[in-house]
Parts: structure tokens; sequence; C-alpha cells
């Protein structure tokens, strides 16, 4: 998404705006929800952060809407375009999220079904977007496309550039409908509620950190994208590789006979490449999700 | 000369290029680690000749920064927060060997509890360190003070270590248009560095020192550097002025952002100063007298240019994005030092915000200068106001049920 907002952030530059992109994340950590926005203005730009109205929002996974910490309609308004990735109509998303402005859907490109065409999603959410604004042409779009990408081969580059224009493409019918939100004016602004801090008791006001149990809460699982499925007919039970080589201790041994945590195992692989009898081989988690729906 | 979109980090890296520093020592720590791997990238593909060498802290990196600097080599480094924090004794100590090298802070709140996020705490705790402070507010800025301070830091009225800071992720993540000097043009401008009598030779020591001083020769010491680091202000506005002639962008130790003919300023350091510069726009087109002033420097602090910008106003409103714990905002503390016993002095009203990232919104903005304009017509100085809303304790209270739930589930005490 990163990478995504700096498409669209040099793409926007090279049309002639003045620009500002930047990510933004917590703790990096695979799975986690991350955002990246960018401002595009004829003249130079003093605003800084997050953006409070956003003009035009992108949801590239569709599975963040309901997380609430993800935040994905935060700010959005009448006048906010969103544009979601996502199988299902724009009506479906209108009415879910309840919004009164206008949405839409688009398929980005890269088989769904295959994660590793997960990387290529944000070129199609950057090509999409450009159109919508509709000041940004295909040059501008590649160029920035291939500053951008340098340095990943031309194989990477020439399919970003194909799913971005494609995605470019699709957007036809919707180039410009991105409209440029006004400025909080100063005067008749809601003043912000601020309030006296009251003093609260360190026994409430104390960052405690009870460290009791929440590695075991925590499902870490959910962070996985390849889960290591040991096949016991070559597991040779010697009850320690795996076991003690799990970075998560996700893995123990019962009865010489090791046994993955898979809601705690984060799906690093270690095990797998530690095994001396290749007894552990990597799944898609997508695949065992098909299998199991 | 080439203008395109660089993040605070890289424009900090390009600085130390621009600059031809012979010796980075370097230490992770977010939000900063992308100006090292940025330096460590160009070396490796040859672009840009230097030692990098990784420490195993940053105590050890700035005692190694100071140490090569004292052979007189060109030095840069770079690290953040806890990591500036962990520097600290060898902070203090290599600033007083007065071998002057550049370290660029990328501000973070400081724990506990933990952020990513900035704030001023971090390299406000190096103050009286006797490393010089020059603040950004862009991501140009960024480059361009860290070619000044090889200057300012390397010039012989004052000859000490300079630290650039800039805000985390507002601008060490935060991709701006920036003009790159060309390299031949930035040569020139940080010229070849002429360590004077800044020398090691192999098996010819000098001891610079003898172990322990009494209060006399130490207070010599410590008066001298304080005299160079007064010496600084001038410095700086010269080089300042001699960076503009060349590069077309002028530096003062003040930034005044429509304040001349303003009753009222607000008084800020850092990124959020430019959403303090948008805020002055709106108020101005509401027809209010408004404008910024941001001090650059803060080390050594400007107060004849801050006397001069702010005479005559009716108040001030200082934005503090630091807390020093049972008395307030340290710019506002630095401030009201400053103008005390001044004729005519501003009314000067306190706020403290954008601790560890927390957002300062625009109608923040236009509040807080209510609240100013109420204090200079009414002569009554409110209280210092910690930003805070309605929804956000409420936030915090849902999270605070939250834990006592989690806590009852695991059996504690609730």
């Amino acid at each position: 998404m990163k990478t995504a907002a700096r498409i669209l952030g040099s793409a926007c530059f090279h049309a002639g705006f003045e620009v500002q992109d930047a990510p933004r994340y917590g703790a990096e950590r695979r799975g986690a929800p991350v955002f990246a926005y960018v401002r595009a203005a004829a003249g130079p730009i003093a605003e800084r952060g997050v953006i409070a109205r956003p003009d035009l929002v992108v949801v590239a996974d569709q599975t963040l809407v309901p997380i609430a910490g993800a935040g994905v309609s935060a700010g959005v308004d009448a006048h906010t375009v969103l544009l979601i990735n996502s199988e299902e109509t724009a009506v479906t998303w209108r009415t879910r999220l309840n919004l009164s402005g206008p949405v839409l859907s688009f398929r980005a490109g890269g088989a769904a079904e295959d994660r590793s065409e997960l990387p290529f999603v944000g070129a199609s959410c950057a090509g999409a977007a450009a159109r919508l604004l509709g000041v940004v042409s295909v040059a501008d779009l590649e160029q920035a496309l291939r500053q951008e990408l340098a340095g990943l081969g031309t194989e990477v580059i020439e399919r970003n550039l194909d799913l971005a224009g494609r995605a470019f493409a699709q957007m036809a019918e919707h180039a410009g409908c991105v409209a440029q939100g006004e400025e909080v004016p100063a005067r008749g602004y809601r003043a912000p509620a601020w309030i006296e801090l009251p003093f609260d008791d360190a026994r409430v006001a104390a960052p405690v950190i009870r460290g009791a149990a929440t590695s075991e809460l925590v499902k870490t699982g959910l962070w996985r994208t390849l889960r290591p499925v040991i096949d016991y007919e070559r597991c040779n039970r010697c009850w320690w590789v795996c076991s003690s080589l799990c970075p998560d201790g996700a893995i123990r041994v019962l009865d010489g006979r090791p046994e993955i945590d898979y809601e705690h195992c984060k799906g690093c692989l270690v095990c797998m490449a530690q095994c001396p009898t290749h007894a552990i081989s990597a799944v898609p988690e997508h695949a065992l999700e098909a299998s199991t729906s | 000369m080439s203008r395109r979109l660089l993040t605070g980090n890289a424009a900090a890296a390009w600085g130390a290029r621009l600059a031809r520093a012979d010796y980075v020592p370097a230490f992770p720590i977010t939000p900063q680690t992308e100006i090292i791997e940025t330096l460590a990238d160009w070396i490796d593909h040859g672009e840009f000749d230097a030692r990098l060498v990784t420490l195993e802290s940053e105590h050890s990196m700035l005692t190694a920064a100071g140490a090569a600097a004292a052979t007189g080599v060109r030095v840069f480094t770079a690290t953040s927060s806890q990591g500036l924090l962990y520097a600290m004794e060898m902070l203090y100590t290599v600033a007083g060997w007065r071998a002057p090298f550049v370290l660029v802070n990328v501000s973070r709140g400081l724990s506990a509890p933990i952020t990513l996020e900035p704030d001023h705490n971090d390299v406000l705790a190096a103050r009286d360190s006797g490393f010089l402070q020059l603040h950004c507010a862009t991501c140009q800025e960024v480059l361009d003070n860290v070619l000044l301070a090889y200057r300012l830091g390397e010039h012989q009225q004052v000859r000490l270590p300079v630290i650039v800071n800039m805000d985390g992720f507002y601008l060490s993540f935060t991709r701006e248009p920036v003009e790159v000097p060309d390299a031949a043009m930035a040569g020139e401008f940080v010229s070849v560095y002429d360590p004077q009598n800044i020398v090691f030779r192999a098996s010819m020591p000098e001891s610079q020192a003898v172990a322990v001083l009494g209060g006399v020769p130490y207070s010599y010491f410590r008066y001298e550097t304080h005299l160079a680091a007064q010496n600084a202000l001038a410095v700086y506005e010269a080089l300042g002025e001699q960076f503009g002639e060349r590069f077309g962008r002028r530096y003062t130790a003040l930034d005044c952002y429509r304040s001349e003919d303003a009753e009222l300023v607000f008084v800020m350091m850092g990124s959020f100063a430019t959403k303090a510069q948008a805020a002055v726009d709106r108020l101005r087109e509401a027809g209010q007298a408004v404008g910024l002033v941001r001090p650059r420097l803060l080390r050594p602090f400007p107060e004849a240019s801050l006397h001069a910008a702010l005479a005559g106003k009716r108040a001030v409103a200082v934005v503090d994005q630091n807390l020093s714990f049972g008395k307030g905002g340290v710019l506002h503390t630095e401030l009201a030092s400053a103008l005390y016993g001044q004729a005519g002095a501003p009314v000067l009203v306190s706020f403290v915000g954008g601790l560890g990232g927390r957002d300062i919104v625009a109608e923040e903005f236009y509040r807080m200068f209510e609240v100013t304009r109420e204090a200079a017509a009414s002569g009554v100085v409110p209280a210092p106001r910690l930003l805070y809303t309605e929804d956000e304790l409420r936030e915090v209270r849902k999270l605070q049920v939250l834990a006592r739930a989690e806590r009852a589930a695991l059996g504690g005490s609730t």
C-alpha cells in the first residue's frame, strides 16, 4: 500500500502537482492493517498528517471493513468517493456501510485465489485512483510506476503496468468523479470539545503492562499466510528440532510426536527449513480456507 | 539541481551524501532506520564514498561518532527517541570535546508507555548537552540544514556538534518535493573540511586534558562551550544568507510567516508548524491579523530575534509538542524567560499537544487563536491547555473498561 500511494503520488507529481505521500502503521508485522495517504495540490501543501476528510478512499482489502482499528470509513462524508476492491457490487457496499456518497466497486488485478498475486493489487488501486482523479494521464502513471518499481525487473514492472493500465481504463466512465473538498474555514467552524482532563488515581492512570497470558490470548495464527503441515509418515520423531527452533514456541512434542499450535504459529516456516527429514511442507492458507468452506 | 519526491529520511541521507561525510556510525531504530539504509545502499553501489559501521548500541555509536570527529574527519550519524536517550551520556561527553559532527534525530515520543510517533521530549532531553539544535519543518529543510549544520558546527567561532531534528512519520516517512542541490555546488558550499587542530596521528598520541579537573578549569571549559554555542546564532544567520544566495532558499534562526503585521502569533517548532501555517491562512481569510513564528534554532535560543519578531504583538499562543512533567511546555518556559522584563511583552498562552503524534487539527488552531485573543483582550491568562477532547477521553475510558474486563477474565482484581 505504501508503494501504491507512492505510485499515485509520483503520478500526480509528474502531472504537475505538489504532492505529499506517506504510509501509516504501528509496530510492523505481517497481516496488520496499513494505510497510506496522498495529498496533491496546485500550490505548496502546508497541511500534514492523516487526512481528516478524504476526497477519495481506496480499500484494497475488503476484509478490513469490519475491523474498527483499520478505520476504513474514517472521515468519509457525502463528498467522498469510496472505491473498494471486491467481487460484490457498489450498491451492496453502499448499503452495508450506510454511506451517502458515491461508492465504486472493482476487481483489482491479479487472481484473488492466488496469494502470490497480492502484491499486484497496489498497482491496480493506484491506476484506478489516478483515473478517478481525472487529472493524471496514462503517461504520468506509467512514468510513476517505472520509477517506483525500478529495480524489481522488467517482468514485474510490465505486469504492474498492464494491471494499472487496465484499472485506469476500467474507471473511464468515472474519470474525474473525485471532487476536491473544502478546507475547514476559520469562521463558523465546530469548536473542538476540549475537556479539563481529570486527575485519575494511579491505580487507573498508570499504564500497567500485564503480561499475563497475552501471548496465549492473542491469536497470532491469524497473521499466517502459509501453514506448515507435518507429514507424520516422514517425521522421524527426533522430538526436538522443530519444537526447539520454533521462535514462537508454537510446537510442542507429546510422546515424541510434534504438534503445531495453529492458533499461534505465524507461519515463519523455520520448522520447515530445519526439519532434517523434510517432513514439513507449506500450504497456502487460502487453499485450506477454500477446502474447508 | 533536481526536484523530486523524498521522505525526510531520504532528505537527511542526501544531506550526508552531499556534505561528503567520511564516516557513518549507525544503529537502527524506528523511525530513523531508513536514513542509514539509504546511505548503506549508496555505499554498496559506489555512489557514496564513506565508511559505514554498525555499532552494538547508540551509546557506542555516539562514542564512535565523537571519537572519529576528534580525528578530524567529517562524521554523520542518526538516531531517534530511546536511542538518543541511551546515547545521552556520550552526547554530553562528546560535545565537551568540541569536535563537530552532525547527528540527525528523528523525533519520536519517549517510553513509557511506548509509541512510534513524534513529539519533542526526546530531543529536548539533549537541550543542555552542548549540541546545537536545528529544528526542521519540511523535508527540504532537513536536507538543507544538514549541509548548514556542517558549516555551522565546523565554524571556528563554534566548533560544536549539531543535532538536526525532524518529526518521525510527519517528515521521516512523508515524501514531499525536495530540491536536491547539485553535488558540485553543495560540495562547494560545505567545502573541504578543515579540521584545524583536530587531528589524530597513530603512534603520536596527544593528551588533551588531565583526568579530573577542579572547578576553575572545569568552569572555563563549560563557559567556553556556552560562548561558542551563543556564537552559533550569528554564524547560522550568515550561513543561511549565503545558502540563500547560492541555492535560493534563505534560512534564518526564526521563520516568520505572515507575522509582521499580525496582532497575535503562534509560536511552535517542527513540522506541525506547517499545520499552523495552513491555519494562519484560513484565519487571515476570515479577517484575523495572525501569524506564525517558528524558531529553527532551539540551541542557541534566538532571543534577540524573538524580541524583535514579537515586539508589539498583543498575545502569543505557544504550542508545545512536549511536556515537562510538573512544569509544562518547554518552549513556553523558554519564551517566557526570553521575554520577561521586556517592555510591552505580549501575553503568553500555553498549549500542549501533538504528543506521540496526536494530531492537532485546524479547528484546534482556530480555537487556540480565539482563546489567545480573549486573553489579550481581558489580560487574564488562562491555565495551560492540554489539548484533549471529550471523544478522546471517551476512547481511553473504553480501553480502560476493556482492560478491566480482561483482568477479570484472567482472575485478577478489578
